[in-house]
């Protein structure tokens, strides 16, 4: 009898359907690593788990009886706790570590109402204790490592003698010693007969720590490896085809550089990388959540510093100081979530398809600073008319687009001018498959300048670029490409 | 609220029961693009037949003159909200200038040309200021400006030793002050221009020009709003996120010097409680002006309307002999009505 038991688990959001018959057992005392593409339907998994969610059908056998959390502290009740990628909410900076880690007992009434320094410190230090760690009681929330954040959260869900742990990309933002330590504490609770869910795309924590790897595709459990794991044949069963599948329409690199890159350090300490991008290129870099893709990205276009190193642009030295600097010297950035990164906010000036695409051009534009003319709504018909975008002209609002829309939008916007290098941070986030073609066919639809395009998904890697880089901890992996090949997906990134 | 209520229930038994909630929808809209409008007519059409006098051009020029000010603040103030700040130091501002002019031409003795440009340098340094502290020390706005109010309401005090400034004033080292207001100085707060239109009502409706200009039809204009909205993508579109908050708080700040400029120049003397509630009511305007046209977000014309709107208002009921007493609440009666408006009806069309 499996302590953890999903039996033909669905859940749909409007016409997508997240999770498809998922089942899926866990035993006490083993770590099972879950494995899948952005999109897979781990999210929607682990958040049924801990009760962010409900299944639409289905159900859950937990340690022999039905089981079927509608909140988070329901779900810890019960004893399955879940870690989150993003730890700042574990705590709040103005909270000592200590209250920290006793925060869910305030919020759950087991603490007395009072409560005196000298208590909150005994109680804190006797779960880290139990659990083992050391961490600094006094010190404030604020300035704990996330490593360390992440061990708040494990402790608290040892006190609460949690009997599944659930780990959402534990490894993503932490340096490699951390890791190993992460790796040992881990151990111990499996050990304790902890049964321990573990999500991560990094092939070094796979091999440090699972018992089994189980890997989903389209919400739909796909594969089932046990130890020892071919990770090769894990990824192959992830991106849903064989590895070293040559595209079709690959290109040569052709004629000098126009990006380069030279003993670059991302952050004080970190390795030197280099690499360089040719016109007409398109190279993906990719790698985990945290690996240092976007500040990669960010620092060549000026909105953050190298920590080391040179950069050239078309054989003359590149160092911009600002982001208007990169601009003007034809470095092009769409960042990592567009809501965030690009758009206004709905009914707010500046929110309309033309005025998102017209943004970074208005200068260019409007040279005399009025708005006067029709040049950004002629602008806004040939993105419209070139990119395929559905929208009912250049005054909609960008709320009234879907994701894929939304994302031509911002493409638009960088193909308005024209540019030597377009920088492009997860392009694909929250955008269909269809969209996603036409997406693909309009980057590579572009000869003259070199495009870079980070993301964390393989699968997406493979479909848009003529070669891949991996950076891991903010370094690139020495390339083993040569331009000439196929592109080539290298599972051992780690 | 009569208006409303009556327009509702005029319509509604004409609608057949399947039309009902599209029609209610766009009635909806429709109140909420132009309930100010309406209400302003009802209101110029009640009291106009309640006190006849209401209606003169020279009640209207009057009316229009006691609002300027606050309108001219208020535009302020919409820059300020425009960039996602906030300036509470207006009503300062406005208050040490109004000192200052007094100052400059009663003891240094300066004529008009050359305390107008000083006055509104003044303004222009304190919002300099107010950005320094805003964007680079980072301290958050409402903080930043508080304390810059705060500051100037102490500093107006110290030159005079907490004295009003008029002609034949004793300064703090025992000699009396030789200067005395510039006729020409006085001309901005009262005279008008061919004998009807007040020189303050002018300058209002050029200063709401000009920023309404700025702020929806220039590239200056797309990008206050820009950084106002989403800060991050401002940055990441190439334009500088510290110089557009500097030059709404400079805008702000010289705005509210400007005001400072036109109470002296009506009131003739520098008075230390001058212009205790332009922060207030200048801040109402900005906001009053969100529900104007529905827009839901500060903009120039709003802010010009909404000041006009309250000063109708407040014209309106004195002369229907309301106690001066109830003015404030009146105030925030409207304030209340038009934040409900905007964002309670808005929210339901979503």
């Amino acid at each position: 009898m499996p302590l953890l038991k999903i039996d033909r688990l669905s859940r749909s959001f409007g016409p997508t359907r997240a999770l498809a018959e998922t089942s899926l057992e866990l035993e006490s005392g083993e770590i099972v690593a879950l494995m899948g593409a952005n999109g897979a339907g781990k999210s929607t998994l682990v958040n049924i788990l801990s009760g962010a969610l409900e299944a639409d059908s289905g159900q859950i056998i937990f340690g022999g009886s039905p089981y079927k959390a509608r909140s988070p502290a329901e779900a810890g009740r019960a004893g399955i706790v879940t870690v989150h990628q993003s730890t700042d909410r574990v705590g709040a900076p103005g909270l000592t570590v200590a209250d920290a880690v006793l925060l869910n007992r305030y919020a759950d009434r087991s603490a007395p109402f009072f409560v005196s320094r000298r208590t909150v410190r005994r109680q804190a230090r006797e779960i880290l204790t139990e659990a083992g760690f050391d961490l600094p009681l006094d010190l404030d929330f604020a300035d704990l490592s996330a490593a360390d954040r992440q061990l708040v959260a494990i402790a608290r869900a040892v006190a609460r003698k949690a009997s599944v742990l659930i780990l959402d990309e534990p490894t993503a933002s932490i340096s490699g010693p951390e890791s190993e330590r992460l790796y040992r504490i881990l151990k111990r609770l499996r050990g304790e007969g902890m049964a321990i869910l573990y999500i991560s795309h990094r092939t070094a924590d796979l091999q440090a720590l699972a018992d089994r790897v189980v890997v989903m595709r389209g919400g739909q459990v796909v594969g089932n490896f046990h130890r020892p794991v071919d990770f090769e044949k894990a990824i192959e069963a992830m991106i849903g085809r064989p590895l070293r599948s040559a595209r079709p329409d690959i290109r040569k690199a052709a004629g000098g550089p126009i990006f380069e890159m030279r003993n670059a350090a991302l952050l004080p300490g970190a390795a030197p990388f280099g690499f360089e991008v040719h016109a007409g290129e398109v190279v993906a870099i990719s790698g985990v959540l945290g690996a240092g893709k976007s500040r990669l990205l960010s620092a060549i276009f000026g909105d953050k510093r190298l920590a080391g190193g040179t950069m050239y642009l078309d054989g003359r030295p590149y160092a911009p100081g600002s982001v208007r600097e990169a601009i003007d010297a034809g470095v092009y950035m769409a960042a990592e979530d567009r809501h965030r990164s690009s758009l206004m906010p709905a009914d707010w000036p500046g929110n309309s398809l033309a005025a998102t695409i017209s943004m970074p051009h208005l200068s260019t534009w409007f040279p005399s600073g009025f708005l006067l003319g029709r040049r950004e709504q002629t602008e806004a018909e040939r993105a419209i008319h070139r990119l395929g975008i559905r929208a009912s002209g250049p005054n909609a609002a960008m709320a009234s687009l879907s994701g894929g829309n939304q994302q031509k939008v911002i493409l638009g916007r960088w193909n308005a001018e024209p540019s030597r290098l377009l920088l492009l941070d997860e392009p694909f986030q929250g955008v269909d498959v269809g969209a996603r073609h036409d997406i693909i066919a309009a980057i590579r639809a572009n000869s003259e300048r070199a495009t870079l395009i980070a993301t964390s998904d393989p699968e997406e890697a493979l479909e848009v670029a003529d070669r891949i880089l991996f950076i891991d901890h903010h370094t690139l992996k020495p390339a083993t490409f040569s331009p000439v090949s196929a592109p080539t997906y290298e599972a051992a990134a780690g | 609220m009569t208006p409303i209520d009556h327009q509702t229930s005029a319509q509604t038994p004409a609608l057949s029961a399947g039309a009902l909630s599209i029609s209610f929808d766009r009635l909806r809209t429709l109140v909420r693009t132009g309930a100010v409008f309406i209400l302003l007519a009802a209101m110029i059409v009640g009291f106009s037949i309640a006190q006849p006098a209401f209606i003169n051009l020279a009640n209207q020029m009057s009316i229009l003159q006691a609002v300027s000010v606050v309108a001219i603040l208020g535009t302020g103030v919409t820059v300020t909200l425009a960039v996602g700040g906030f300036d509470l130091s207006i009503g300062a501002v406005a208050a040490s200038s109004v000192m200052a002019a007094s100052y400059a031409m009663i003891v240094w003795g300066l004529n008009a040309p050359l305390t107008v440009p000083l006055v509104l340098a003044f303004g222009a340094i304190v919002g300099l200021f107010n950005a320094f502290l805003i964007v680079k020390l980072r301290v958050p706005d409402l903080l930043a400006t508080l304390a810059v109010m705060f500051l100037l309401s102490g500093l107006q005090l110290i030159p005079t030793a907490g004295r009003s400034i008029s002609s034949g004033l004793i300064l703090p080292d025992g000699s009396t002050a030789t200067g005395s207001y510039d006729p020409a100085f006085l001309l901005i707060g009262r005279s008008a221009l061919f004998g009807v239109v007040p020189v303050p009502v002018v300058v209002m409706l050029l200063v709401a020009l000009a920023l309404y200009i700025l702020t929806e039809h220039t590239r200056i204009g797309r990008l206050l709003f820009a950084t106002g909205g989403n800060e991050v993508a401002t940055r990441l579109a190439g334009a500088s996120v510290p110089r557009l908050k500097t030059l709404a708080y400079v805008l702000s700040g010289t705005l509210a010097s400007l005001g400072g400029v036109i109470v002296a120049a009506r009131v003739g003397r520098g008075d230390v409680s001058s212009g205790g509630s332009l922060l207030m009511d200048a801040v109402a305007a900005s906001l009053i002006g969100f529900a104007v046209l529905g827009l839901r977000r500060p903009n120039v014309f709003g802010t010009i309307v909404g000041a006009v709107f309250v000063g109708i208002l407040l014209n309106g009921l004195t002369m229907l002999n309301a106690p001066y007493y109830t003015q404030d609440f009146v105030k925030g009666a409207v304030l209340v009505g038009a934040l409900a408006l905007t964002y309670g009806l808005g929210r339901n069309t979503r």
